[in-house]
């Protein structure tokens, strides 16, 4: 046991007296919880759009009130006449043109109709489907009010309701992937490259000449990891609840113990990757590719699962990530007890007990 | 407590390393072929080939990190295919890499390599003083080993390597890459331990310090060609100095 924390002692002798792991411990976390909660969103504020109004009559007016109005547009420039949409968007600011029609109101008390045209700059294709939605949704209201006093038979309204999130904030969806993203890359790449620098600069050997049972050795290595990513864990979850007002629903112990198995899990990898990458170079490039790449792209946490490719959807299932999203995701936002999430969890257990073997196995082989 | 088996209990037995037609291979390649040797207690035993001879791979089978293929071998009185970890508590090693943690002080590096052999605190202390003492590092005890000449923290390797007092020391390319006067004071550290009854087993590049050792084995292909003394292998082969013998050898 002595030995054990003498062990430990130097592990954090030299994690802090490294910069570089000193950053990636403690300022990636937060540095990453402000990205995705302020910068990143999939939320539209105040987007830069402009007017093509050809008659500019009382009716044009007080829709482009209405817009101007609410939070989500401001009215950047009018223009007069068609050829000037283009030369807008290419100016890049504009990510909207809305175009009224010649004799807007005429044709909307003659023919009972009139058109809006919506150009959206498509670049984007998220914003631009945003906008239109947000601009048809003020048409309508604003419909609604032309059209009080007529009552329209066999209507059917869609009454929707958005549950767990009402508000649509991209930031609740962020925090449990940048919690995996976090957890992932101190557990899995810090632990890979702690090791390998070991072996890189051969006090790996000296070690393993030593009384230290391999297994302590690693245990002592990987330990100082658990209990810094359990630091990051307590870090995040307690910034999105008071940052962001993030609200946890279910219970914060059944969190605590997803996130360490979710976290021992990904030390196992870290293991598994140090066996068969002998510098701190390829522990570290392995780790990213390998393992972050996945983790942002195929787990859910940014690009829905269900609307990708089959072959990427089975793919997404090997990676632990996605299943740790998905309990992450059901007790902070639905507030989930463990019966409604054991099948993930399950199947957590499995992938961490399977790499735990597979990375002992290696690691003996390496002994040899 | 096991009961010592009865070649075990034969302490007074002044052969720490016996070795008998060791042998590893991988896959098909020989490694190291047959290798048979004894070394004696308190002895300083060169061990010597060219570079892929296989001397590093036969240290690492004595040394218990590496699962000999076939033949005999008992190091401290342990059997290397079955008591690996008790060789591990009675000897020291030193690799061809320096192998103390930069980003450590001379004394943390003590302390951790004494703590991993089990010695108590008071005992690392009186050990870290006399270390620092000896090496005349007194005034860079709190520095980070990073900081100093690499000579300097090769012979804190060497002394760090002796830190629980082991029986055996195994020293791998110790003088690569250091200056002719630092080499000198390496091997008065060599003797010194020597004298003290430490047996040093050493493998080496350097011909002038095979003449150091009291016998010395020349590795070629995986096989020991000649054991003896420095001064009968001078004879046997009819030449001066060390060079010749071991340029006659490896060119068979």
């Amino acid at each position: 046991m002595k030995r054990f924390i003498g062990f430990i002692k130097k592990e954090f002798y030299h994690i802090f007296r490294d910069r570089r792991s000193l950053f990636i411990l403690f300022g990636m976390p937060i540095a990453q919880i402000l990205l995705f909660g302020f910068a990143i969103t999939n939320e539209i504020n105040n987007v830069d759009i402009a007017i093509l109004d050809h008659t500019k009559d009382t009716t044009t007016k007080e829709i482009i009130n209405k817009i101007a109005a609410s939070e989500y547009f401001s009215i950047k420039q009018i223009i007069e006449k068609e050829s000037d949409i283009e030369a807008i968007f290419k100016k890049g600011k504009v990510k909207a043109v809305l175009n009224f029609e010649k004799d807007f109101s005429k044709h909307l008390i003659k023919e009972n109709k009139a058109t809006i045209q919506i150009i959206t700059d498509a670049t984007d294709p998220n914003t631009a489907n945003t906008i239109t939605n947000f601009v048809s949704a003020i048409l309508q209201t604003y419909q609604k009010e032309l059209n009080k006093n007529i009552t329209i038979t066999y209507q059917i309204v869609p009454a929707s309701r958005m549950v767990y999130n009402p508000e649509l904030k991209s930031v609740y969806m962020f925090v449990p992937g940048v919690m995996t993203i976090i957890l992932m890359l101190v557990s899995a790449m810090m632990t890979s490259i702690s090791i390998t620098r070991e072996k890189e600069l051969g006090t790996m050997e000296i070690l393993l000449v030593s009384p230290l049972k391999p297994i302590q050795v690693i245990v002592g290595k990987v330990f100082p990891y658990i209990f810094l990513s359990i630091i990051n864990a307590i870090v995040i979850v307690v910034s999105s609840i008071f940052i962001f007002k993030m609200p946890v629903q279910g219970s914060l112990f059944l969190l605590a113990i997803e996130s360490i198995l979710f976290i021992i899990s990904a030390l196992a990898l870290g293991i598994l990757i140090s066996t068969i990458s002998a510098t701190q170079q390829t522990a570290m490039m392995i780790s990213l590719m390998g393992l972050m790449l996945p983790v942002i792209l195929l787990s859910g946490f940014i690009f829905p699962i269900s609307s990708m490719p089959l072959p990427l959807q089975m793919i997404s299932n090997i990676i632990p990530a996605k299943w740790f999203i998905i309990i992450t995701k059901g007790i902070m936002l639905k507030g989930v007890g463990i019966q409604f999430i054991w099948k993930e969890t399950l199947i957590l257990i499995g992938m961490t007990v399977f790499f735990m073997a597979l990375s002992v196995k290696k690691y003996k082989i390496r002994l040899e | 407590m096991r009961l010592p088996l009865p070649w075990e209990i034969n302490m007074n037995n002044k052969k720490v390393i016996q070795v008998d037609r060791l042998t590893k291979m991988f896959g098909d390649f020989t490694a190291v072929s047959a290798i048979t040797f004894d070394v004696e207690k308190g002895e300083i035993f060169g061990f010597l080939g060219a570079n892929g001879a296989g001397k590093t791979t036969a240290i690492k089978m004595l040394i218990g990190i590496s699962n000999p293929t076939s033949g005999k071998a008992k190091v401290a009185g342990f059997d290397v295919f079955t008591n690996a970890e008790n060789i591990k508590k009675n000897i020291g090693y030193m690799s061809q890499k320096f192998a103390l943690y930069d980003d450590l002080t001379v004394r943390e590096n003590i302390t951790f390599f004494g703590g991993i052999y089990g010695l108590t605190r008071k005992r690392i202390k009186e050990k870290s003083n006399a270390l620092i003492e000896e090496l005349g590092l007194k005034d860079v005890a709190n520095k980070l080993v990073g900081a100093l000449p690499s000579g300097w923290k090769q012979k804190l390797s060497f002394m760090v390597s002796l830190i629980h007092d082991p029986k055996i020391v195994f020293l791998d390319e110790p003088t690569g890459g250091v200056d002719p006067i630092t080499r000198r004071q390496f091997w008065e550290l060599i003797y010194k331990a020597a004298h003290n009854g430490t047996t040093v087993f050493v493998t080496t590049h350097y011909m002038d310090e095979a003449e150091y050792c009291d016998r010395v084995s020349i590795m070629v292909n995986g096989k020991i060609e000649a054991l003896d003394t420095p001064k009968k292998l001078k004879e046997q082969f009819k030449v001066d100095n060390m060079n010749d013998v071991f340029l006659k050898l490896a060119r068979g």
